[in-house]
């Protein structure tokens, strides 16, 4: 009797666990599928922003004519008849880019050459987490900070308005400094040791041993740095439309006023309409192959690097 | 080395000497830099932090942030309750069940780095024409939201990838060693120890969200009213650009500057403090 009984309470036992098993492998089922279609939101994402902006700016490319969109020199979407040339932006565009480049290379690869060779450890515990917040500050405060600070400063020591490329450069040039450090302090630091041995005993100065072998080591991850900083400098809006004058000519001093393919987009969207506004959504197009192509070049470089 | 003998290396190789001064100048402009930004912004707004600032109704006279900042607050919250989940379960699908060298997760590598390298702007554009104009969502705070839902995605799914990856395969082992399931494995051992980790990645894409500005001009609109999730309202960062974009409230907007510093300055302190805690409970 008493074994049949356990049996019983065994099967039965048995049952509902085995209930309770399938339960649980219809919801791990679920689940997996769940975080699956979460993993494809990104590949969706880009895929709907890739087919809205071509779908709208492609057309209107093609209307306005590519050669007149992409080297025309007159911007006036309001005239009769309209005329739609954005290759003043463009030149803009790469003008404040080379700027930011020019003022803010130099010094993040030499801040990231001290923080990552020379920087006591405790300092480098200091000042790291500073340079980062420098990214967390919002472009806004930046746009500000130009405005009130370097735009005067600009206008009192070489004259003009203080609106232009090289106050746009001087302060994406600051902006792209905390990619430019982090990036390139995580390449230095990969470099193995053997390396830095190897020069030192060799009789090289430890200045001598980064200039001549570590940094030569660390060129691929210091040129993708470069890469990620000239997407920053080239996407970035709200700071440069602040300090840039935004006139539609193209600059032909470091000082005349400029505007630049975001500034474009941003300047002119509330009031656009029709064919402006699509000309508008071709601006960004232009915007997002030059992306485009940055982080295809930069997937090249750390794919390179990977190998 | 003592310092004798370090200006004995350096008075013979007077390059050595050269390259060493660059390099803490260096620091020193970049350290400067940040310090001069947030001291002039500090110095210059903080005797404009008036108490009128803070009246509940924007008026013209007035330029009251607090409907921004209550805007603020619940584009804050929208856009994180839809990116995080995302985010979280991306992060859990390309940790715990994609195989290496699966097409799929190398696609979504892909389609991450390139969102993350995608400017504001662009978004701001794409917002537009998909959920104002495509979805008929209009310009409301809905908008701006899954706008910037998109934007932050990638930075919540890296650090939760970087967290998740740090929790010890024993630890999966020995959950699975004792029966339990893969999802309760997941959830009772993986995430808690993973949490902080998680936690500093949200919190920096709440940094990036109170500072976006081009993102929302065009999808959340510039109106300057408590709105509902379906209409139109300004951010923090928004109102400051309207009030520096005018050019009269200067004022106004230096102090909306001081607000707007110190809370994304603390954001990004608590998560670097988050993560640096996280990197030593690790040890």
């Amino acid at each position: 009797m008493i074994i049949t009984n356990t049996e019983n309470t065994a099967v039965l036992s048995a049952t509902s666990g085995s209930r309770k098993a399938g339960r649980s492998r219809i919801l791990e089922t679920v689940m997996k599928g769940l975080f699956f279609i979460c993993a494809g939101v990104s590949v969706a994402a880009v895929a709907v922003i890739c087919i809205f902006m071509f779908a709208k700016g492609i057309p209107a490319i093609q209307e306005i004519g590519i050669k007149d969109f992409l080297f025309g020199t007159d911007w006036s979407p309001r005239n009769v008849p309209a005329s739609y040339g954005i290759f003043p932006m463009i030149v803009g565009s790469v003008y404040c880019t080379a700027g930011a480049i020019i003022v803010g290379v130099p010094v993040g690869l030499l801040t990231a050459i001290y923080m990552a060779e020379f920087c006591p450890k405790k300092l480098f515990g200091k000042l790291m987490p500073l340079i980062n917040l420098l990214a967390g500050i919002p472009s806004i405060v930046y746009g500000f900070f130009g405005m009130v600070v370097v735009v005067p400063a600009v206008r009192n020591l070489f004259g003009g308005t203080g609106n232009g490329v090289l106050t746009v450069s001087l302060i994406l040039g600051i902006m792209i400094l905390p990619t430019i450090v982090g990036m390139s302090v995580s390449a230095l630091k990969a470099v193995p040791d053997s390396c830095r041995e190897g020069a030192l005993a060799l009789g090289a100065t430890k200045e001598r041993a980064v200039a001549s072998v570590i940094f030569p080591a660390a060129k691929s991850g210091i040129l993708a740095s470069v890469i990620l900083a000239i997407g920053r400098a080239i996407g970035e809006t709200m700071a440069v439309i602040m300090i840039a004058g935004n006139s539609t000519i193209i600059p032909h001093s470091v000082l005349d006023s400029v505007r630049t393919l975001t500034g474009n987009i941003v300047i002119e969207m509330s009031y656009a309409e029709g064919l402006h506004y699509d000309s508008l959504i071709a601006t960004g197009v232009v915007l997002f192959v030059f992306i485009l192509l940055l982080n295809v070049s930069f997937n090249l470089i750390t794919h390179k690097k990977g190998k | 080395m003592t310092r004798s003998e370090k200006m004995r290396t350096y008075k013979a190789h007077p390059l050595s000497l050269v390259f060493s001064i660059l390099t803490k100048l260096a620091v020193a402009i970049t350290i400067g830099v940040f310090f001069l930004i947030v001291g002039y912004v500090l110095i210059k707004g903080i005797p404009y932090l008036k108490p009128s600032l803070f009246s509940p109704e924007y008026t013209t006279d007035n330029c009251s942030m607090l409907p921004a900042i209550v805007n603020t607050l619940e584009m804050l919250v929208i856009s994180l309750l839809i990116a995080a989940p995302l985010g979280i379960f991306c992060a859990i699908y390309l940790v715990e069940y994609a195989k290496k060298g699966n097409k799929f997760v190398s696609l979504i590598r892909l389609t991450t780095e390139t969102l993350s390298g995608i400017p504001s702007i662009i978004y701001g554009l794409f917002g537009n024409m998909f959920f104002v104009l495509a979805l008929k969502w209009k310009l409301s705070v809905i908008s701006g939201a899954c706008t910037l839902a998109i934007m932050v995605l990638p930075l919540i799914i890296r650090s939760t990838e970087e967290a998740l990856k740090s929790v010890d395969d024993s630890f999966r082992e020995g959950s699975y060693g004792l029966g339990a399931g893969k999802l309760r494995t997941i959830f009772r051992i993986v995430l808690p120890p993973s949490i902080s980790g998680i936690l500093s990645g949200v919190i920096l894409a709440m940094g990036r969200i109170f500072g976006e500005t081009a993102a929302l001009i065009y999808t959340a609109g510039t109106i300057a009213k408590y709105a509902s999730p379906m209409d139109s309202g300004r951010t923090l960062s928004v109102h400051m650009y309207a009030l520096s974009d005018n050019g009269l409230n200067m004022n106004e907007a230096s102090a909306t500057a001081v607000i707007l510093l110190l809370a994304v300055l603390l954001l990004n302190g608590l998560a670097s403090f988050i993560a640096k805690k996280l990197a030593k409970g690790g040890n």
